[in-house]
């Protein structure tokens, strides 16, 4: 369904999308900007889940568990622990403008 | 159904890039990931409905493993990520990263053993993987799986070397000769699997992806491992990318390789900011060649400063320029510094925090620790945005900082920091260093800085020498 063409477009411009996103990211933030691309990629959880859900051995059972098994830690802690930084990040009392780089 | 959760896997791809590019902003970053998060939860959900599970033999058996494998999984991060400490955040993460690496490189483990198996008992009895899962699906799974387990066994190696547990920085020797061999056999495997149907071909290529992951990591320098960790998060973003490819998954395409691009551009900043490159980080630590320089004579003593003359000092100052290294977090000191700049701000200090891209243990690190403390983020300078204000500063104060304030990048062309930008302390009318004791930083460089004139040591833990400096603003 996404083929050929298509997908090449798809791979060219989600590149370009994370090429634009992070070359705007103050250095404060790099730290929970990469837990945070850590967690984005946690969608493989989604892949796993299909992949023991088409399972039809033991072995590739045994693989799917593993798979769905390390992705939802992947999903799990990059979420955890990027919200826990995030949720750090406090201005002065007197509120201004983000600084920026 | 089909469209439903297409539809719903696009608008999960849509949540991920606002979520990060909201987090571009310290004012919206906490918005952004709870909508990256609503995202993972909608596809999570809807995947339980796809057609594709549903439809297989043993629907029940596997949503009932699938159900245990999150809680299991899903629970042990939940569990760890709520417990780690801020100053273990970053191997904390190329952990969870190493886990993505890892589900990607099984996924493609179960399509390619279906693919074998299926070829193996297709009419002609002699087809290969490749026939069966077409060219261009079985190129990019075996690329994925390639990526996958490097930056799985990788990652795990970054993880055990930041937590303590792995110290060795040679396998063998002539390692880097022996890692061009294995990554040539292991291509050669992969192209392997590509034309047979052998399971066997499968087995020994995960193995040695394994291995070469392994070999990879271990001798990468303590120093470089930032690096390292934000190149295999690209690396697993890439892997998540061609595995949703394979699986025909837009969202995992989608955020797989929005993270491939974001982590390979963050890879070069990273590497930039410590004057390396990232062919380098591979090929050279830091450590292997700095023993030789170290040595290099450095003229001059230390001199010291008591608490109370620094406490003195700093209260009379015009502004205070705090230089804060990993060493203050590794002593726990910076809520005690918090507490001391609130205490000179108190009295009319104008006290900043200045931050080199670097400090940490990776970039940005130091802000999380300092923004643990309380310490608000717009008192926290970047190093373009201070180092000209240096010159106008009574007193740096650097806590735990060494090779990021060191002189001889910018001076001394043989020294390996050469080159490096660093935070210009030394422009300050006083710079005070509290440091535990004589030794040299983390890249095991002298710093002239220590011994120049308008520089006075305090030695001590850096908790106690913060609170002693606490102590003697308060009394003045």
């Amino acid at each position: 369904m996404i083929e050929g063409l298509a997908a090449i477009y798809i791979f060219m411009l989600a590149g370009f999308t994370g090429y634009e996103i992070i070359s705007k990211v103050p250095v404060i933030l790099h730290t929970p900007l990469m837990s945070g691309s850590n967690f984005v990629h946690g969608i493989v959880l989604v892949g796993a889940m299909v992949a023991l859900g088409i399972a039809e051995t033991t072995t590739e059972q045994v693989i799917g568990f593993f798979a769905v098994l390390l992705g939802a830690g992947n999903a799990v802690g990059g979420y955890v622990v990027t919200e826990r930084m995030l949720e750090m990040f406090k201005p002065s009392d007197k509120k201004k403008e983000g600084e920026g780089s | 159904m089909e469209t439903l959760i297409q539809a719903a896997y696009l608008i999960a791809a849509a949540l991920f890039i606002l979520g990060l590019k909201q987090m571009s902003s310290p004012v919206t970053a906490r918005r952004g990931i709870l909508w990256a998060g609503a995202g993972m939860v909608l596809a999570t959900l809807v995947t339980f409905m796809s057609p594709q599970i549903l439809d297989s033999d043993q629907v029940s058996t596997n949503i009932a493993l699938i159900m245990i494998a999150i809680a299991l999984g899903g629970g042990y991060a939940w569990y760890s990520g709520k417990k780690v400490a801020m100053t273990d955040m970053p191997q904390m993460i190329a952990m969870y990263n190493g886990m993505g690496g890892g589900a990607a490189a099984a996924i493609a483990a179960v399509e390619l053993i279906k693919a074998s198996n299926e070829a193996a008992h297709d009419v002609t009895g002699n087809a290969a993987v490749a026939d069966m899962l077409g060219a261009d699906v079985a190129i990019l799974g075996i690329l994925g799986a390639v990526i996958g387990t490097i930056s799985f066994s990788g990652s795990i190696i970054a993880w055990a070397k930041l937590d303590g547990r792995l110290n060795r920085s040679r396998l063998l020797p002539k390692q880097h000769i022996i890692n061009a061999l294995l990554a040539i056999v292991t291509l050669g495997f992969a192209v392997a699997i590509y034309f047979t149907n052998s399971i066997e071909t499968i087995i020994i290529f995960y193995l040695l992806a394994l291995v070469l992951g392994v070999f990879i990591t271990v001798p990468v320098g303590g120093a470089d491992m930032p690096v390292i960790i934000s190149l295999f998060n690209a690396l697993t973003g890439l892997a998540v990318g061609f595995e949703g490819y394979v699986l025909g998954n837009a969202a995992m395409i989608i955020a797989g390789i929005v993270v491939g691009s974001a982590g390979s551009l963050l890879t070069q900043l990273m590497a930039k900011a410590m004057n390396r490159s990232v062919a380098n980080v591979f090929f050279a630590g830091v450590g292997t060649n700095v023993v030789a320089t170290s040595s290099s004579g450095n003229e001059g003593v230390m001199k010291e400063i008591q608490a109370m003359d620094a406490g003195i000092l700093m209260s009379f100052a015009s502004q205070v320029v705090i230089i804060p290294g990993y060493g203050m977090a590794v002593a726990q000191a910076q809520h005690k510094i918090w507490e001391l700049t609130q205490i000179l701000t108190e009295k009319g200090v104008s006290v900043k925090f200045a931050i080199h891209p670097v400090a940490g243990r990776m970039p940005g690190h130091m802000n999380v620790l300092l923004a643990e403390a309380g310490v608000p983020y717009d008192m926290i300078y970047d190093m373009e945005d201070i180092n000209a204000d240096f010159k106008n500063t009574t007193v740096a104060l650097v806590i735990g900082a060494n090779d990021v304030v060191n002189p001889s990048a910018k001076t001394d062309s043989s020294s390996p920091l050469f080159g490096m930008p660093i935070l210009d302390a030394i422009d300050a009318d006083n710079v005070i260093v509290i440091k535990r004791g004589r030794g040299t930083g983390f890249s095991g460089v002298e710093n002239p800085l220590f011994f120049a004139d308008n520089t006075k040591m305090l030695f001590g833990d850096g908790q106690k020498a913060a609170s002693e400096l606490i102590q003697a603003v308060k009394e003045l």
